[in-house]
């Protein structure tokens, strides 16, 4: 029974986006929203009670390739469904009443439960294979909503975006397929825990670099690392609001979430030679996040690349291979994915409204145009820049703790430059969102937007999805403990300290 | 002794069911009248099914005729063996010819081919397909091999009226003809050098270390490059996507699947059964052969915008694909028979994703004969069965979920190089998994995609779909779909 709960989790939205194909076009358009409210809050429920009490299940699937069908959920994994189950959730929510401007609400809605399976799939898997098959999962049904539901705004339009993100992704993943064929001829399997039971399995200091290497390029690739990014301002800036929100929300652990469950577990000997690298790009990440947020003109974009350095810290966090570091990095993981996905739902709410993200259009004075929206346009960003008591601080200091005290096998100098400049990067990092809640928020409104009759502020529909992930990030800035208590013991016994 | 052979019928009967249905086709549908015409398409097909019986009782032990004896240390060899691998081809030959068959039953009727001939000629090739699976030695191969591509070209020029066709029948026919003679040459210095022409003792020839010659090697690498025509493999590849395009759909399907199928499969039995000790000689020059063949195949297959000539240029870098486990072969008998493994496991998912590929392809020919890349656009709107079919076909060939059954095959495929330590391989097949990524999904975009400007024009009607097309395309994707959940069967087609 309790085996059952993990399948079931899978089950849920692969049954709903079955009834979604087999429905006629008329009926499946009519109730694709209802039936994805109801389907993923199912899965949440699951979710929650998986949580509680799923057991691990292991069925063989193609013994000739190796491929077990292996899943199992434990302190590091939890967060990170629970995540996923209730931002997929919040997103179908929305778009009860919120669908982007295409329409073709069945199509949407299948590919969103083919995304939800991916990402909750990338994340129970516990057999590498079984990863690498649900980390591509997510490639084409997002590539869909990028292209199809997607905003023509970006340099090339929205196809480039989606292209761009699918190619590079693929190009990293199918590098990280190298890097898993290579753990299999090595060692002679894909299992996860065995594997990172024994460091490596038997695998030689060279071979472990190279696997490590290739794991961690996939997966850098997904996070993203700069200079791996690029695909990201573009695909985020162009993906609907939803499509936004999962992106920057979920897809992005994926990458971090691999290098902590894989990447370093499974060649430690290579995590170690290549950790000051990650470290090292992670800051240049931070650093450059930072600055280019600076300069943008866009809203959507703004928040993209503010994702660059955030990710920037979760990376700085895995790169000092101590428990605290590692600790942090899950907590800005999921930190991360509430705010941004804040940020990305009020973005698009103001988009919406006005048509526009550029900031120069939208100009200042949304408080005292939509005082709800500028209101928790402030409370997000506040969020965003690390204020202590709300989530974003936490994950952010205890990677920097890490970076403090790293690995004794890490040069600790070398970490402690990188701890000063991603210092430098906070400070730059609240800067660009102060500036941005001065120029956006305050300020009088432009005329064409006060003489606007139909800017509505937040409605009550509106408010209700979002209020969960505002009560979440208050609650986990306040109680920190809540994630730290079920990250921490699987953290201390699988990294050790 | 004497040599007198007792010939196991029962082994021989699936090639002799479908030569003999063969002909009696070709002479039946002189006396048909013409309102009774399509029953040749029909016993044509029963042929098959019949021939595709017979292997459930071929299961089982393998079965070895034409043999001759063994003399003192020397064993016996045979000609003509039925084992696994055997029996696995064969099932895909026939498999992939019913479906061809059934595709080509509207083709014949509406496009005024002869159907007698066209029957005739494509069970004549069908026939050695499956003769080719079960050849032991190197004149049975060729012969078979010749028996399949000689009524190639004759079923490629079948449309006498057209002139790309009658084109592209010649470039097939000039380029099979020198093909074989550079192949029978290469086999010819193998055979001067170790005086065998079956598989097994060639392999045992080559086996002894203190024997190896140059001119073994040489006609090991000519033989390569006859096949390497056959398969459409760069750069003995510029015949494919010409003859694909000039011969009708349902032509261009039976050669990209089961003719090249046959091409690999005897490939497959010349390196592995044959050529085996000489893996060394071999596998840099397919590993190559790999690179390129896959390389070109996708780059170009970028710029395509006819349905069929980007089918062709994909399956040409498919061959690359299927190369690569060749390529990657390491010296001993377990490394060689990895890779056969490897390779036959590719060959059977191309097969039936391709296949279902050109069916789709075969039914929108039949409503917009330029079967033009924008002649999809939109079609999940008022097709959405066979739009569906034919995204799901192309994510296979992407080999990206929901396509599994092609994320399967080409895992097998990428665990051969990197199993053996040729890094590069993997790494250029990595590559251009994403290359083929890009054009796969635009084509399946494009099925999604908004009506373009033109489509202001009134809604296309619903295509009226034939039984027989509808049950290619059924049969196909329900394999297709079948295997992405449990694709055991394909990849541990061997044991």
């Amino acid at each position: 029974m309790r085996q059952a709960l993990l399948p079931l989790l899978l089950g849920l939205p692969v049954a709903g986006c079955l009834a979604l194909l087999v429905l006629p076009p008329a009926v499946g358009d009519r109730v694709a929203v209802r039936l994805g409210v109801a389907v993923c809050g199912l899965t949440a429920a699951v979710a929650v009670l998986a949580t509680a009490v799923a057991d691990d299940l292991d069925l063989s699937w193609v013994p000739s390739l190796g491929l077990r069908f292996h899943l199992g959920l434990d302190g590091i994994s939890a967060p990170l469904v629970l995540l996923t189950a209730g931002l997929t959730f919040l997103c179908m929510a929305y778009s009860t009443r919120i669908m982007p401007v295409d329409g073709r609400p069945r199509s949407f809605i299948g590919l969103l439960f083919l995304l939800e399976v991916g990402m909750l799939g990338t994340f129970v898997a516990l057999d590498l294979l079984l990863f690498f098959v649900f980390f591509e999962v997510v490639l084409v049904p997002m590539w869909f909503v990028i292209a199809q539901w997607g905003d023509d705004g970006v340099p090339g339009g929205r196809v480039a975006a989606a292209n761009t993100f699918i190619l590079y992704t693929l190009l990293g993943s199918a590098v990280m397929l190298l890097g898993i064929l290579l753990v299999r001829a090595k060692t002679g399997t894909f299992d996860m825990v065995a594997l990172a039971a024994t460091g490596g399995g038997g695998m030689s200091h060279d071979v472990q670099v190279l696997a490590f290497l290739a794991l961690a390029l996939g997966l850098a690739v997904k996070a993203p690392m700069w200079p791996l990014h690029s695909w990201l301002p573009d695909a985020h800036t162009a993906a609907p609001t939803v499509g936004s929100v999962l992106l920057a929300g979920v897809l992005l652990k994926m990458g971090t979430y691999g290098l902590v469950r894989i990447a370093v577990p499974i060649a430690p000997e290579g995590a170690r030679v290549l950790a000051p690298f990650l470290g090292g790009f992670a800051v240049v990440g931070i650093l450059y996040g930072a600055l280019a947020c600076m300069v943008q003109r866009d809203l959507k974009r703004l928040i993209a690349f503010s994702s660059v350095g955030h990710m920037g810290f979760v990376l700085l966090g895995i790169a000092t291979l101590t428990p605290v570091g590692i600790n942090g990095a899950l907590f800005a993981n999921v930190a991360h994915g509430l705010i941004t996905g804040l940020l990305f739902f009020l973005a698009g709410a103001i988009k919406d409204r006005h048509h526009t993200a550029s900031l120069d259009d939208l100009g200042g004075g949304l408080y005292q145009r939509l005082p709800k929206l500028g209101g928790l346009l402030a409370f997000a960003a506040v969020a965003s820049l690390g204020l202590p008591g709300l989530a974003g601080f936490w994950g952010e200091m205890l990677a920097l703790l890490g970076a403090f005290e790293p690995d004794p096998a890490l040069p600790r100098g070398l970490y402690l430059v990188f701890m000063a400049l991603a210092g430098i990067g906070v400070v730059l990092t609240t800067l660009y969102l102060v500036t941005l809640v001065r120029r956006v928020a305050q300020g009088v409104s432009a005329p064409r937007w006060r003489d606007a009759i139909l800017l509505r502020d937040a409605t009550s529909h509106e408010l209700l999805v979002w209020s969960p992930v505002v009560v979440l990030v208050l609650g986990l800035g306040l109680w920190p403990k809540l994630l730290l208590d079920l990250t921490d013991p699987v953290v201390r016994r699988v990294f050790g300290g | 002794m004497t040599a007198t052979q007792s010939i196991d019928l029962l082994a021989v009967a699936p090639p002799i069911v479908v030569a003999v249905v063969a002909i009696g086709v070709l002479v039946l549908e002189a006396f048909l009248p013409a309102r009774l015409a399509p029953v040749a398409g029909w016993v044509s097909l029963a042929g098959l099914a019949a021939a595709l019986l017979t292997l459930l009782a071929l299961r089982g032990e393998t079965r070895r005729t034409f043999c001759v004896p063994g003399r003192g240390l020397v064993l016996p060899s045979c000609s003509y063996v039925v084992d696994d691998l055997t029996l696995v081809f064969q099932a895909l030959v026939l498999a992939g010819a019913i479906v061809v068959v059934l595709l080509s039953l509207d083709t014949v009727r509406d496009s005024g081919l002869p159907a007698g001939e066209y029957w005739f000629l494509l069970l004549s090739s069908v026939s050695g397909a499956v003769t080719l699976a079960a050849s032991r030695d190197v004149l049975t191969l060729v012969v078979a091999l010749e028996v399949v591509s000689l009524p190639a070209f004759a079923l490629v020029g079948l449309r006498r009226h057209d002139s790309r066709s009658s084109e592209a029948a010649l470039k097939l026919f000039l380029v099979s003809v020198v093909s074989t003679a550079v192949m029978l040459f290469g086999l010819s210095l193998v055979y001067g050098t170790t005086g065998a022409v079956h598989l097994d003792r060639i392999a045992a020839a080559l086996s002894d270390p203190a024997g190896r010659e140059p001119a073994t090697a040489l006609g090991v690498t000519l033989a390569i490059a006859g096949f390497a025509f056959k398969v459409a493999a760069v750069p003995f590849h510029f015949w494919a996507p010409d003859v694909y395009v000039g011969a009708p759909v349902p032509v261009a399907a039976y050669l990209s699947v089961v003719s090249k199928a046959a091409g690999f499969v005897g490939l497959a039995l010349l390196l592995t059964k044959g050529f085996g000790p000489y893996a060394d000689v071999w596998a840099p020059v397919l590993a190559v052969l790999a690179a390129l063949t896959m390389t070109v195949g996708n780059l170009v297959a970028l710029r395509q915008r006819h349905a069929v000539r980007l089918l062709a240029w994909s399956s040409v870098a498919q061959s690359g694909y299927m190369l690569v486990p060749l390529g990657s072969a390491g010296r001993g008998q377990t490394s060689v028979d990895a890779v056969l493994r490897a390779t036959v496991a590719y060959v059977l998912a191309y097969a039936v994703m391709n296949l279902g590929a050109f069916a789709v392809v075969t039914l929108v020919g039949r409503h917009r004969p330029a079967n033009r890349l924008l002649d999809y656009r939109a079609l999940g709107r008022t097709e959405p069965l066979t739009a569906f079919a034919l995204a799901f076909f192309l994510a296979c060939l992407a080999g990206l979920p929901p396509g599994l059954l092609g994320l399967f095959a080409k895992v097998v495929v990428f665990q051969a190089p990197v199993t053996q330590g040729v890094g590069w391989l993997a790494v250029v097949m990595a590559v251009n998994v994403v290359i083929g990524l890009f054009y796969y999904l635009g084509w399946a975009a494009l099925l999604y995609a908004r009506p373009g400007g033109a489509a202001a024009a009134p809604r296309p009607p619903s295509y009226r779909i034939s039984w027989s097309d509808g049950l290619a395309i059924g049969i196909t994707l329900g394999a297709a779909l079948w295997l992405s959940v449990l694709p055991r069967m394909v990849l541990e087609a061997l044991g």
